[in-house]
């Protein structure tokens, strides 16, 4: 089943422009907080109303504004988990899944599917995280969507909570077949559930493809941000083959690689500088300031400038993790405060 | 002494209170649908809890007067609104009928917005999910303001003299027992039926807290 949102909203100073398809698979919207990707799964479930643009699913409009179509919520089908989940607080676990259910055989199957035999007439208000957000999934199930919609399903959770309740998820995609919409922060989270990856930024979707592409080369600057790129750059192109960053104020020999028209940036992941003992006369090779180190639980974070960048604005600041076993080895050296990297241009994500 | 003046209260305070807890319910569901009209539909609804009593008895006696098409036709079908017990009750209604309507209201709209999106996404429709999510979550509030517009119909007592009158078995409710004994010079059978109100009132007032606080309680 096909989805199909064009939409347009306007919500105070902020303006959502949301435009996708997507063709019974996962898709997952990426992004910052605020960014509108809630409002737009709103909009699809009916809760809120686009002021322009079209919803299609499947073969049924669910929304159009020029021939003034606004299907109600409930006759949408489309399934909303809540961030909260929702639950009805004065139902129990069983009147909660069967309420909206016309088939309450599959909503007894549901129950037991989810693991939540034996807490039927359990209260929302007696129940752990875990079973909640499952009450929720069967109770969402049970009045047969056709399209589910996952608000930041783990926002609430901690970490250990988080990685159980993906495995309730991933459970839930194995009993649905439909398409889904997961919005979240989290570009882990994205990568683990979804097959395709939609990056919004300011109310627009401004990336969509699939996961593994979208994390080896993501071609705006918010997508590289969310995929975990720290180190990111203005560019001017020099020579031929040369080019020149502008926040880091070196120039990159490029290795004959050629640069995308229309590029505006470029990334570099923090792991992949290499360290250089003797950096005289070799390619590439920069001499480093230490600013600051970070120790993490698997690795080093080291910040740095380049020596010599006049700039001081917050892209000048680079990022290079180490593992921990390598760190021994380079320790003493970085601490030193000055040191040098190399940039391998094989590397580099030319950005828009 | 005489205890008509007692269940006539009563009954009067219990019949206006069905009426006003379903008038103000629905009244209070229908007003948060509305968007830009809400402000004016609010102030309609709320007026009669700033009229004096006696402005609103003037106007139920024009409304079911005999010079009234609509007090002719009750008239016709055996129901007379003018010095009779039904037309205190249709006063008490128009009085209490704001606190209900209010406190409903207010009850309403503190339930989590969510919960009306999950009903609504899984199919339900608007009147099931007043009776099954709305209601139940709004319960200790929908309570509350039940109690307190009883409470306001027993004590109501300018309007119903202006359209039921002092009929002593008929219409003397306890309040205008008060006024007419006092009237009278008899302050010994005031003072018992102030007595007698203040402690009813006391009793509803207790009442009612123990609801909210166990509403309260429920859910944390």
């Amino acid at each position: 089943m096909k989805l199909h949102v064009d939409i347009e909203k306007k919500y105070g100073n902020f303006i959502l422009k949301s435009s996708f398809t997507t063709d019974g698979e996962r898709l997952a919207l990426l992004g910052a907080s605020g960014c509108g990707k809630s409002l737009t799964l709103k909009c699809i479930a009916g809760i809120e109303k686009p002021d322009r643009g079209k919803i299609v699913l499947g073969d049924r409009v669910l929304f159009d504004h020029e021939k003034k179509i606004n299907l109600p919520a409930r006759e949408r089908c489309v399934g909303y988990l809540f961030q909260d989940y929702a639950l009805f607080p004065n139902m129990t676990v069983e009147k909660n899944i069967c309420c909206a259910a016309s088939d309450k055989e599959y909503a007894r199957e549901l129950i037991k599917r989810f693991g939540l035999l034996g807490l039927e007439k359990q209260y929302p208000a007696e129940l752990s995280g875990g079973q909640s957000q499952r009450t929720a999934l069967a109770r969402m199930l049970a009045a047969k969507p056709e399209v589910i919609l996952l608000d930041e399903p783990f926002s609430a959770l901690d970490n250990y909570m988080r990685t159980r309740m993906e495995h309730e998820i991933l459970d839930l995609f194995e009993e649905f077949e439909g398409p889904s919409v997961l919005v979240t922060h989290d570009r882990n989270e994205a990568y683990r559930l979804a097959d395709r990856i939609g990056v919004m930024e300011a109310g627009r979707v401004v990336e969509l493809q699939g996961r593994q592409e979208f994390f080896d080369n993501p071609k705006t600057v918010a997508a590289a941000r969310l995929t975990g790129c720290k180190n990111i750059s203005r560019i001017k192109s020099e020579k031929t083959d040369t080019i020149l960053t502008e926040d880091w104020g070196v120039s990159i020999a490029l290795d004959n690689i050629n640069v995308p028209s229309g590029a505006t940036h470029v990334g570099y992941r923090a792991h992949y500088f290499s360290y250089v003992k003797d950096d005289r006369d070799m390619i590439n090779t920069f001499r480093c300031r230490l600013c600051r180190v970070i120790e993490d639980t698997f690795s080093v974070v080291v910040c740095f400038n380049i020596e010599g960048n006049t700039n001081d604005n917050s892209d000048a600041l680079l990022t290079w993790i180490v593992g921990k076993e390598d760190w021994d080895n380079v320790k003493i050296d970085v601490l030193s405060g000055t040191f040098a990297l190399k940039v391998n241009p094989g590397r580099l994500m030319f950005l828009n | 002494m005489d205890f008509s003046p007692l269940w006539i209260s009563l009954k009067i305070a219990l019949v206006a209170t069905a009426f006003t807890f379903m008038l103000g319910l629905f009244a209070a569901w229908g007003v948060t649908y509305l968007k830009r009209a809400k402000h004016i539909a609010d102030g309609i609804l709320s007026i009669p809890l700033v009229l004096p009593p006696t402005v609103v008895g003037f106007l139920l006696m024009i409304m079911f007067g005999q010079s009234s098409a609509l007090g002719r036709f009750l008239n016709s079908i055996g129901l007379r609104m003018i010095f009779t017990w039904q037309g205190a009750v249709i006063a008490s209604v128009v009085i209490s009928f704001p606190v209900m309507y209010r406190g409903a209201r207010g009850a309403i709209e503190q339930v989590d917005e969510n919960l009306i999106f999950a009903a609504r996404t899984l199919g339900m429709r608007e009147f099931t999910i007043l009776r099954r999510v709305l209601l139940p979550a709004a319960w200790p509030g929908v309570a509350a303001a039940t109690v307190l517009s009883f409470a306001r119909a027993l004590g109501e007592f300018g309007a119903t003299l202006m359209i039921a009158g002092n009929l002593p078995g008929k219409t003397r409710t306890m309040s205008i027992a008060v006024y007419t004994a006092m009237q009278g010079g008899d302050r010994e059978l005031a003072f018992k039926w102030v007595l007698i109100i203040v402690s009813f009132s006391l009793v509803i007032l207790i009442t009612m807290n123990v609801l909210t606080d166990r509403g309260f309680k429920r859910r944390h």
